[in-house]
């Protein structure tokens, strides 16, 4: 070792360093590509990652995530880096037609640009060939449902709740374009040229960002964590469960099979009074360890959480009033896909304002999402430490076999 | 955004670096022409066919677009294909939208960018492309008579030298970009059209300025 190495940071930073390259030299012939296939082969359940040895593959910006099919993308995809929520109001008077307009050209840019094409009229065209697992997702309100789309479509608003503290301006709009992306720089590009082709149809009410940790850094498929340090979507639908299409696709009505529902909440964490709770206090309000993200009944992320088990004085291990014990029904039927993105801004009065963009996807909100939001509402242990701040919904049609076609163009064709 | 210079030396950028899509675009489309042109070669076989169809049959229209208007003036823009093994020359376009409609080219004229009618047509080399993109080659809708709307198709039709038609359809795109916004007045000398030096539109007080 030379003696710039023996100064601890130096020192230890190369032993990471050559311990990493072992892992890579293990993996050689096959390369960076074997050992993604080798993540991949563990399915669900990625190694978890020693800490001292950090297996990244690059991220390839080239990488696609295809656009026809019999969804939309940004669902089931599995989460992208990076958010761009974009919640529009039409404009006074639009009508069927305009709405039809609208999504043809938002349709056709985004097939384009999500497979790496510049946009119709793209004024950067060099800023489309990476794509980074580009994802457009198309919604439409309550509002639009019920005045433009002919047919048996309804989408009701989602009640209040209890808990609801709404402030300017995160509420419903008449449609929202979930943008995501492994890439910050597409995604800006991507809002760009979408903005514009929206630009003579409606306005936007607001933009909620929103991250994951940057791809690569951890190994894919890891489970997020939040700004509040918890291990956040560990209990989630899988596509490779049996029941993943039932709870996240409508079969109905009409051209709607297919399609989604999409809840957006805005939900604020009260950073600062959470920075004064225990870590013990901490792992209490969710029912989960903060390091490993498992049930405190178990020691992996994984294990299934005993909401029966008792300790030595005969109280529950894991709260009844605790995040996952209130969250989780009885009836399967009451569970929905969550896909939400952190965010953090920082606000006039000098302070950051972060949290979640809470995302859920379902068959049916009503059936699936209210219930379980109700109950939470009621009760819940972090309650006290969150705040919803922004709330609404929308009817996400399904995809498109053709790029001919755009998504909810067959809604507006139904009689 | 108000200094012309700066916006002019965007406008270079931008024809600089759409020469480069052309080129790029290109290379990929040798591949098909190259395996067309046994088809081209089946079509000939047919004499008849050759003198009423046989240019337009081997062109089409990739990625057609206008640019929306209410009135006035705008444009249309999209690749023209060639699969022939012949050039092939575009000598005119018309369009319901447009009571009239002309072939145009920009030309850089003592570094202030205008247009004007290109003479002898559009000429699409055989087995290629040429590329019509704001700041570039276009088709000219001189008066738009029924309004150009974001996401409605605008039917087209080009005539080519051998007399053969082609119709396709362009969908309407606002777009603020380059190009296309001409100084009132304009419409007068030689047939050719001074357009904003710094070849941005959008800005009305840009365009009073203009020659
Ligand atoms: C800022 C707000 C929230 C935070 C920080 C948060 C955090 C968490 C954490 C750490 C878990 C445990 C790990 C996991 O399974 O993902 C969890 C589970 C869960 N959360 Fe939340 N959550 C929030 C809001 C909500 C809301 C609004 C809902 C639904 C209305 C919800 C529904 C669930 C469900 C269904 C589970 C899985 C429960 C189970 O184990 O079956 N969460 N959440
Ligand atoms: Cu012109």
């Amino acid at each position: 070792m030379s003696a710039a190495d023996q100064t601890t940071g130096r020192g230890l930073g190369r032993r990471r360093l050559l311990r990493s390259g072992a892992v890579a030299l293990a993996g050689a012939g096959a390369g960076w590509a074997g050992s993604a296939a080798a993540r991949a082969a563990d399915g669900a359940a990625p190694p978890a990652a020693a800490d001292d040895v950090l297996t990244i593959s690059p991220p390839d910006g080239a990488e696609t995530v295809p656009y026809l099919g019999p969804h939309q993308a940004g669902v089931a995809t599995p989460p992208q880096a990076h958010l761009v929520l974009l919640g529009l109001d039409l404009v006074d008077g639009t009508d069927t037609d305009d709405l039809r307009r609208l999504l043809r050209v938002v349709g056709d840019d985004a097939a384009r640009l999500t497979q790496g094409e510049p946009a119709l009229s793209d004024t950067e065209p060099e800023l489309a060939p990476r794509p980074s697992r580009l994802t457009v997702t198309i919604g439409l309100g309550p509002r639009v449902v019920d005045e433009l789309v002919p047919g048996d479509l309804t989408l009701a608003p989602l009640p209040s709740f209890s808990t609801d503290r709404f402030e300017e301006p995160w509420g419903q709009t008449d449609l929202a374009l979930q943008l995501c992306a492994d890439d910050p720089t597409t995604l800006a590009h991507a809002r760009r040229m979408l903005l514009k082709d929206t630009a003579s149809f409606a306005t936007v009410r607001w933009v909620q960002t929103g991250f994951r940790s940057a791809r690569g850094s951890q190994p894919d498929g890891t489970t997020m964590r939040n700004l509040m340090g918890q291990v956040d979507g560990t209990v989630n639908p899988a596509q490779a469960d049996g029941d993943f299409a039932d709870l996240v696709w409508a079969d109905g009505p009409g051209a709607f099979a297919g399609g989604t529902v999409m809840v957006v909440r805005r939900i604020r964490s009260e950073m600062d009074t959470w920075d004064k709770v225990s870590r013990q206090g901490k792992e209490l309000a969710v029912g989960r360890r903060l390091d490993t993200g498992a049930p405190l009944t178990g020691t992996a992320e994984h294990d299934e959480p005993d909401f029966d088990a008792v300790d030595d004085n005969g109280l529950k291990v894991i709260d009844a009033a605790s995040h996952i014990a209130r969250a989780r029904s009885d009836d399967p039927a009451e569970r929905f896909l969550r896909r939400g993105y952190n965010y953090q801004v920082h606000r006039d009065d000098g302070t950051d304002d972060a949290g979640l963009v809470f995302t859920v996807f379902c068959a049916d909100a009503e059936r699936q999402f209210v219930p379980v939001q109700r109950r939470l509402a009621q009760q819940d242990r972090l309650n006290e430490w969150i705040t919803t701040i922004g709330s609404a919904v929308y009817a996400v049609p399904p995809g498109v076999a053709s790029t001919d076609d755009a998504p909810g163009l067959a809604l507006l064709e139904e009689s | 955004m108000r200094t012309t210079t700066l916006r002019g030396r965007a406008a270079l950028a931008v024809t600089a670096l759409s020469l480069t899509v052309l080129l790029g675009a290109c290379g990929t489309d040798d591949t098909t022409a190259v395996a067309d042109t046994s088809d081209t070669s089946e079509a000939s076989a047919d004499s008849a066919a050759e003198a009423t169809a046989d240019q337009a049959s081997s062109l089409s229209v990739e990625d057609p677009w206008v640019k929306t208007a209410e009135s006035g003036m705008t444009a249309a823009f999209g690749t023209l294909v060639n699969t022939g093994d012949t050039d092939v020359t575009v000598v005119s376009a018309t369009t319901e939208a447009s009571a009239m409609t002309e072939l145009h080219e920009t030309v850089d004229a003592d570094g202030s960018m205008s247009m004007q009618q290109v003479e002898g047509g559009f000429v699409v080399p055989a087995g290629g492309e040429l590329v019509l993109e704001p700041g570039g080659n276009h088709l000219m809708m001189m008066d738009v008579v029924e309004p150009v709307e974001a996401g409605a198709d605008v039917a087209f039709t080009l005539t080519l030298d051998d007399g053969s038609t082609l119709d396709f359809t362009a969908s309407g795109r606002d777009f603020s970009g380059a190009d296309e916004e001409y100084a009132d007045g304009s419409d007068s000398d030689m047939g050719g059209m001074d357009m904003d030096d710094d070849m941005d539109m959008g800005a009305g007080e840009d365009s009073t300025e203009a020659p």
